[in-house]
């Protein structure tokens, strides 16, 4: 996760770096704190969720934004993002296993198999993990042009995301939505790439 | 000689009641543990008779008062403590009708005046799966519903909350089909254990937790126990609640606390009891089956969830 050959600039992928990890420290300051209200280990699960599926979204626009713009530097911040994503869901994961089921693997796998939003983010999970582990440049090369097509599961891994969120809600559906909404606008932007005015079209390397 | 008349238990029953009542008043009037003062008025009321008060400790004030479901306010947790304030609950009046002899439109204060309060320290456990201890000021719901003598037809009792989208905010947003609408079968509303609550933690109740006057089920979901009630309704049929209308496939008419029936969507084997880190598993009604059980004795509660 480091971010060595993220940006030509140096600076850039420090920064980010560190603004990814804000969250959680946020977060387990909170915790240590007592600052997260009632039900602090809701918030931390809920949080982590919800910070995993904004990175993931993040992720999926650096390209549609360098179509738009024709900027190249969020293509060199696209692994550290995604590596972010896949972190903070599996302390997502983590704390649900922990902190909700206590490890107790029997009800873990009720849970999987019966509750449809879990089943949903088990599945968004597990398919990003092939996606963290082949992220390396020697992983990259050896898979070739497998690499691309193996990584399209982002999609499919961002869509089981949203209806995790769909699923759990109450009632109030509104925040899920807004994940939704934003999944769909970049759906459409992969599909009729748009290009600001003025912006020329480059060679796009991946 | 009245101890020939009503039954000995009975007798002996009234009478550690009128003596315990009487030294809970004395110690009312003195700032006690639960006095230590949240800024509320303070209430006099005697400490909760035996089965109605649990050993657990209570769920410290700021959670009580600070982490609410009250959808008049906001779906957020903790958006009623922060918008609740626009609540007027001075004057307030309660709308009687339905099946019973004595309808009308009650003052709060004729509503009150009757019934003596008592303290009872319940536990909540909220449909989501948290749950929590409350030390209620109240009275029991059966009294006051004997005093507008329901007919024959009163099968159920339905409740409604206020509606003014200016005093709660929340309600304009559809989220729910407003007004919000509670209801019970008449034998669950002339239990013992059901109050209409006035206080918490010796004081008059935040706007947040229903004031002026809100219903108290501890066997129940949290949802069942209404708040804000401006109308009481005897039916013969059972009440439509809000939540069937929204989701009648996840959330039923009893909603009795059951850790083998689920949500549809998530478990209810467990809960988090707000203030500890393990989850602790929820218990039949509650806790509350040897006084309740009997009530839904033959039924499904599978079907009737």
């Amino acid at each position: 996760m480091r971010g060595h050959g993220v940006t030509g600039r140096g600076w850039l992928g420090p920064v980010v770096w560190l603004a990814c990890l804000a969250p959680l420290l946020w977060l387990a300051w909170g915790l240590a704190q007592d600052r997260l209200g009632a039900n602090p280990i809701e918030v931390f699960t809920r949080s982590t969720g919800e910070w995993a599926l904004r990175l993931l979204l993040i992720t999926l626009a650096v390209t549609p934004l360098r179509r738009l713009t024709g900027w190249r530097w969020p293509q060199r911040l696209r692994r550290l993002l995604g590596l972010y994503a896949f972190f903070y869901a599996t302390v997502h994961l983590v704390s649900y296993l922990w902190l909700d089921q206590f490890f107790d693997w029997g009800e873990i796998g009720r849970d999987i198999l019966k509750r449809p939003f879990i089943t949903a983010g088990m599945s968004a999970w597990l398919l990003l993990l092939p996606l963290a582990l082949t992220s390396t440049r020697g992983m990259m090369r050896r898979l070739g042009g497998r690499w691309k097509r193996l990584h399209r599961l982002v999609y499919v891994a961002a869509v089981l995301a949203v209806l995790h969120f769909f699923w759990l809600v109450k009632l109030d559906v509104r925040p899920p939505l807004v994940y939704a909404t934003l999944l769909a606008a970049l759906f459409l932007l992969r599909l009729r790439p748009v290009r600001w005015p003025g912006v020329q079209r480059r060679q796009e390397n991946s | 000689m009245p101890s020939e008349i009503t039954p000995r238990e009975v007798w002996r029953e009234r009478r550690r009641f009128v003596q315990t009542g009487v030294a809970a008043l004395a110690a009312a009037a003195l700032p006690g543990p639960a006095g230590a003062g949240h800024g509320g008025r303070r209430l006099a009321f005697r400490p909760a008779p035996g089965p109605f008060r649990t050993d657990e400790p209570p769920t410290p004030f700021k959670h009580v008062a600070g982490y609410n479901n009250f959808y008049e306010f906001g779906t957020d947790k903790y958006s009623p403590a922060e918008r609740a304030a626009s609540l007027r609950t001075e004057p307030w009046s309660v709308t009687v009708e339905g099946a019973c002899e004595k309808p009308g439109t009650y003052t709060l204060e004729d509503i009150l005046r009757p019934h003596p309060l008592e303290e009872r320290i319940y536990r909540l456990r909220c449909v989501e799966g948290w749950s929590m201890v409350i030390p209620w000021v109240g009275f029991p719901l059966a009294d006051l519903l004997r005093r507008f003598a329901p007919t024959s037809q009163a099968k159920y009792v339905e409740f409604t909350t206020l509606y003014d989208p200016e005093q709660m905010p929340g309600q304009r947003r559809r989220v729910l089909d407003w007004p919000y609408v509670e209801g019970l079968r008449m034998d669950e509303a002339m239990h013992p254990l059901t109050i209409l609550a006035v206080g918490l933690y010796g004081e008059v109740l935040p706007n947040q937790n229903g004031a002026p006057l809100r219903l108290v089920v501890p066997w129940k979901y949290g949802f069942k126990s209404i708040k804000s009630i401006v109308r009481i309704r005897f039916t013969e049929r059972q009440p439509l609640t809000s939540w069937m209308k929204a989701s009648p496939r996840e959330y039923g008419f009893y909603a009795n606390v059951n850790p083998t029936v689920d949500h549809p969507r998530w478990s209810q084997a467990r809960e988090r009891r707000i203030g500890e880190f393990f989850k602790r598993k929820t218990l039949m009604f509650n806790g509350y089956a040897e006084q309740v059980a009997h009530l839904y004795r033959g039924m499904n509660l599978r079907q009737h969830f």
